[in-house]
């Protein structure tokens, strides 16, 4: 295992976020909070409960959960993508590097960033909204299990993307529709019964229900069936990964 | 250093490695080569030859269509670990991380090479190539010279026995031309293997000491870089006369002679290998014919003369 090379890229990518600060976590902390203050304080407080919990903290893991999405795969697939932009993945092809290796640098730092993102978000929240969170070590395992999974999904978009707009046409396209649509403002129970069978297509409804059940103990689908959808997910991704770094896909000729 | 590396005596072992691109463009057609430890190898060739491509194989950037390539003894796709820490490559394009400062860029380099941090080494090779004051710049507010020095030095951060140089001095001035040519003999007495390709043939005359020239993806030509200029050079007599001649003078079409700068020179064609070089012979019989001259020098092929002989002989 070239442990060396491992943390030279993790380490390079975290420089980069710590250089870009208000791109990479004052921007979107700040935009969160913003959904808090307009939907959490001033809408929330005219809104009934869901479930027994206040509309403001009903909807802190949905919306800490699109961060996470968005800024998991903007992360890594920037990270890769920069590279080949630039011309520079030629040090990465030449290295003795082995894909896993690469995965553990990129993943492992774009999944830093979004898990930091993510806790500065929940303690941000608690200015505007009071929460509580029944199944703190559930909560983490969901929180790193998504940003490990998202990285990985951002990773395989960036090595797929060979311009900026393919770079953001998944977040924007699909990713953000479908984290609106999966329950982060509402639970799926609310929907009518066939956009409720419908809403059970959608990944993220997994991803939301399971880490709202680590809050507050409540979810749409089943906690176990939430675990089992993201680890699908997760082993999806990472036979992608592999797959492209042993074809040669995009990075080799 | 293991003691299969050891035991061969050649840095770079490439046999019957041929590359066809998914479009079908073949850009390399049964290769052999062998580059021997501690040697500067320079690899010349037109645009498109196949140099970058060649190199691109040694190095693990493009997989090759068939045949096998070793460095040091290790197969480059089943033991890359082994191959890779000992090359170092310094592309063609000026690849660079914009945003990063030389240190942090050449700091980079050496773990994703599997060094563990050495700052003293990062700092000598820094000092080598007149970066040390550059050090805390961001690479993006350097010239394309000083971005060309921060690639070597990324290359050479993790200590390479093996540096390939593709196109080193390509757009970069003088001076720097002159400061690289003395890097690479250092380097080369230090023990470090370089391989380069260039279009400044005379790059390759000044440093080489082996050259190879490929012309669309075949190499057909290997050979030590003064071997090749005495085998393949020719020498010319050029007698400046005191009075043009229109034509020849009678009575010498034994010798190779022909007229230039409007008669005025008179430049005879002589083998260098030949013992006899008739020159002697020659400048009694145009004495003998009245033919007065003011000077005489000789001149010799270049290295650029070779080359162009070469790949404009190949079909």
């Amino acid at each position: 295992m070239n442990i060396p090379a491992i943390h030279a890229i993790y380490r390079f990518e975290m420089a980069r976020t710590f250089r870009t600060l208000t791109q990479s976590i004052v921007s979107p902390v700040l935009s969160t909070s913003l959904y808090f203050v307009v939907f959490g304080a001033a809408i929330g407080s005219r809104m009934g409960d869901i479930g027994g919990t206040s509309y403001g903290a009903f909807i802190i893991p949905g919306l800490i959960m699109l961060s996470l999405l968005n800024e998991s795969i903007s992360n890594a697939s920037f990270g890769i993508y920069l590279p080949k932009w630039s011309g520079t993945i030629y040090e990465l092809l030449s290295a003795p590097v082995s894909p896993f290796e690469a995965v553990l640098g990129y993943v492992g730092a774009a999944s830093t960033k979004s898990v930091l993102l993510g806790a500065l978000i929940l303690l941000t929240a608690r200015f505007f909204v009071p929460y509580h969170i029944i199944h703190p070590i559930w909560m983490i395992a969901f929180l790193l299990l998504t940003a490990v999974t998202f990285s990985l999904f951002g990773f395989i978009i960036g090595l797929w993307a060979d311009d900026f707009q393919k770079l953001q046409v998944i977040p924007l396209m699909v990713v953000t529709p479908l984290t609106f649509l999966g329950g982060a403002f509402y639970s799926i129970g609310m929907l009518p019964p066939f956009w409720q069978k419908a809403a059970l297509f959608n990944p993220v409804v997994y991803l939301i229900s399971g880490f709202r059940w680590s809050f507050y103990g409540q979810s749409d689908v089943n906690v176990v069936v939430s675990v089992g959808m993201t680890m699908v997910f997760l082993l999806l991704c990472a036979m992608a990964v592999a797959w492209i770094f042993r074809s040669g896909y995009k990075l080799r000729a | 250093m293991s003691e299969q590396a050891t035991s061969t005596p050649h840095a770079i072992s490439v046999r019957g490695v041929s590359k066809t691109y998914k479009g079908g463009f073949q850009a390399l057609k049964s290769v052999d080569l062998d580059i021997r430890r501690g040697e500067i190898f320079a690899l010349l060739g037109p645009n498109g030859a196949g140099k970058t491509t060649l190199i691109s194989i040694i190095c693990g950037i493009v997989k090759p269509s068939h045949g096998t390539v070793t460095a040091d003894g290790h197969d480059v796709l089943r033991d890359y670990r082994a191959t890779r820490m000992r090359i170092g490559l310094v592309p063609q394009e000026l690849s660079t991380d914009a945003f990063e400062t030389v240190w942090a860029a050449v700091r980079f380099s050496r773990g994703l090479f599997g060094r563990s941090r050495n700052d003293k080494h990062i700092e000598k090779v820094l000092r080598d190539l007149s970066l040390w004051d550059k050090k805390d710049a961001k690479i993006m507010t350097l010239s394309g010279g000083m971005k060309r020095r921060v690639l070597i030095a990324k290359a050479l951060a993790h200590e390479p026995s093996i540096l390939f140089l593709d196109e080193p001095t390509a757009g970069v001035d003088v001076e720097l031309r002159h400061d690289m040519w003395n890097m690479v003999r250092a380097l080369r007495d230090t023990g470090v293997t370089v391989i380069l390709t260039t279009h400044y043939i005379d790059e390759a005359e000044e440093m080489a000491d082996r050259v190879g020239v490929i012309t669309r993806g075949e190499l057909i030509l290997v050979e030590e870089k003064d071997v090749l200029m005495r085998k393949l050079g020719k020498k010319q007599l050029a007698i400046s006369l005191q009075a043009p001649m229109q034509t020849l003078p009678e009575g010498l079409g034994e010798y190779a002679l022909e007229l230039a700068d409007d008669g005025a020179t008179l430049l005879y064609t002589f083998d260098v290998k030949s013992e006899d070089t008739g020159i002697a012979v020659l400048l009694r019989k145009l004495g003998d014919r009245g033919v007065d001259f003011k000077d005489l020098h000789t001149l010799e092929s270049s290295l650029e003369d070779i080359f162009v002989n070469l790949v404009r002989g190949t079909p």
